[in-house]
């Protein structure tokens, strides 16, 4: 077919349903790849940092701070990284910032042009192993210090219960039961979580525990934002449940980290775990 | 050697035209139309898995009467296009008019060049801010394209069907009122016995202007079991 305007054959050809295969068969210098033959250190670029996810009575809650940071300065203070991959899950990112906002915008394109093809979206399982794969193509990148460390989570439909997925450099896979931390600061959040976390929480309270979690990573860790009340920039807020991605408004979240930053001048450390193991 | 017979090229083309609209013909109809909240897809389609209707892009619905592997390889298609289109460039510059434009392409250059035409009917609908800004492309098998107003009828009954659209359809009718519509001619559009079409025997989506990013949904079985008690 010569006209631009009709239906190329490699369209009409029959073919798998992923449409990173289609793009990478007809257009490869379009995949988010780069080249990573590139030599010489890898360049200072805008780095994201810290995400976490806890698993909820009935689904999951995923919060992301709001700083990129580029070497010793702060490269953007309300970037989002927490974004819904589709109607049932969400996608966290920390590490190289160009990146990983890029393979997210192709994840939530493959998940998309999957379910739309085959007529059923993919399993959540399914999806998980998508981008493990997606994530193995950047591992030269990777090697050169441009990594991107996902964290992945979504409201099982098959199964009825919310679940978490962490990942590393290599496309590793790994399904986290409880709770699960990933950037920069997530020593410090996956800390803070151990303490107030329990199995079996509302959606309401695991905001609050993230937002807290959030905050202890701010707290300690230069390259991730706590809420910044001056400009009304608060942490990014999902959750997914069997009716789907919520994200949450800056005008629902600024109430609860209100009372959370007020509650710290109190005990700047954050809530004590108690006994039974409740947040105080 | 022996020399073929002569076939006017206007032979030709009425032959294979004859042959198309014939494989149209035999199918079920489809009926797409605009109500106040989007636009309305209603198909009489027994099968769950094998749809006539369905999603190309966040604002754009696809529906097609005829062979189901014809227009099954080009819905595919216009998936592909759109998704690429979307991730290349921006989801905004994704457009029915584009889409039907290259579907108008494929389908001029199958029926001419091709010894066998495509036995197909498309609609491409796209949902827009207001219903002014609806559009609707009709595609017929041998690429002509129609810009339609309201509504469109395809398939086995689609002349006595849009014949009572003509004098029933009108602006603002809501979904409820929309779809018993389209279901009432679907059932009985003087032809043929008059059939009552259980929910079992339907396929019915909307373009919700409302939704924000993807506007397309199925109707549940339950769902479309309330819109049809009214």
């Amino acid at each position: 077919m010569s006209s631009s305007l009709g239906l190329p054959e490699p369209y009409r050809a029959t073919g798998s349903a992923s449409f990173v295969d289609f793009l990478t068969a007809l257009h490869p210098d379009r995949l988010p790849r780069g080249s990573s033959s590139v030599a010489g250190p890898a360049p200072l670029a805008p780095h994201g940092t810290t995400i976490v996810a806890l698993r909820t009575s009935g689904g999951v809650v995923m919060a992301g701070d709001r700083r990129a940071t580029m070497g010793n300065l702060i490269a953007q203070n309300d970037i989002e990284k927490v974004f819904a991959a589709d109607e049932f899950s969400v996608i966290g990112i920390a590490g190289t910032a160009g990146l990983a906002v890029e393979l997210v915008r192709i994840f939530q394109v493959e998940l998309e042009h999957y379910e739309k093809i085959e007529g059923l979206p993919l399993s959540l399982d399914g999806k998980a192993n998508r981008l493990a794969s997606m994530l193995r193509g950047n591992l030269g990148l990777a090697m050169q210090g441009l990594a991107v460390v996902p964290l992945y989570a979504g409201y099982d439909e098959a199964r009825g219960t919310g679940r978490i997925f962490s990942y590393d450099v290599t496309g590793g896979r790994y399904e986290e039961h409880d709770f699960y931390a990933v950037g920069s600061g997530s020593n410090f959040a996956r800390g803070s979580l151990k303490k107030l976390f329990s199995r079996g929480i509302s959606t309401d309270d695991a905001v609050r525990i993230a937002l807290e979690a959030l905050y202890d990573a701010a707290d300690d860790d230069s390259a991730t934002g706590g809420p910044d009340m001056a400009r009304g920039i608060y942490p990014v807020v999902a959750s997914v449940d069997s009716s789907g991605v919520t994200v949450l408004s800056d005008d629902a979240v600024a109430p609860i980290a209100g009372v959370m930053v007020e509650a710290r001048r109190s005990r700047p450390d954050g809530p004590r775990a108690g006994a039974e193991g409740e947040a105080s | 050697m022996s020399v073929p017979f002569y076939v006017s090229p206007e032979q030709i083309m009425r032959d294979k035209a004859d042959f198309a609209r014939k494989g149209i013909a035999r199918g079920r109809s489809v009926i797409v139309m605009q109500y106040d909240g989007g636009i309305a897809f209603v198909a009489e389609n027994p099968s769950r898995a094998l749809h006539k209707i369905s999603e190309l892009y966040d604002r754009i619905g696809f529906a097609a009467v005829g062979k189901y592997n014809e227009f099954e390889s080009l819905r595919v298609a216009g998936v592909r296009l759109a998704d690429m289109r979307g991730y290349s460039y921006d989801r905004s510059d994704v457009t029915g008019r584009s889409l039907a434009n290259a579907y108008a392409q494929t389908l001029g250059t199958i029926f001419t060049e091709t010894a066998k035409p495509f036995e197909v009917e498309i609609v491409v609908a796209e949902v827009g801010r207001d219903a002014a800004d609806d559009q609707l492309y009709r595609l017929m098998f041998d690429g002509s394209v129609a810009d339609e107003h309201g509504f469109v009828a395809m398939g086995g009954s689609a002349e006595p069907i849009a014949t009572a659209l003509q004098a029933a359809w009108r602006d603002g009718l809501d979904l409820g009122e929309a779809v018993r519509l389209a279901v009432s001619l679907l059932g009985d559009h003087g032809d043929e016995k008059p059939r009552q079409l259980t929910t079992d025997l339907l396929e019915v989506a909307v373009l919700d202007r409302a939704r924000p990013r993807r506007t397309f949904q199925r109707m549940t079985n339950g769902r479309l079991a309330e819109l049809l008690a009214g």
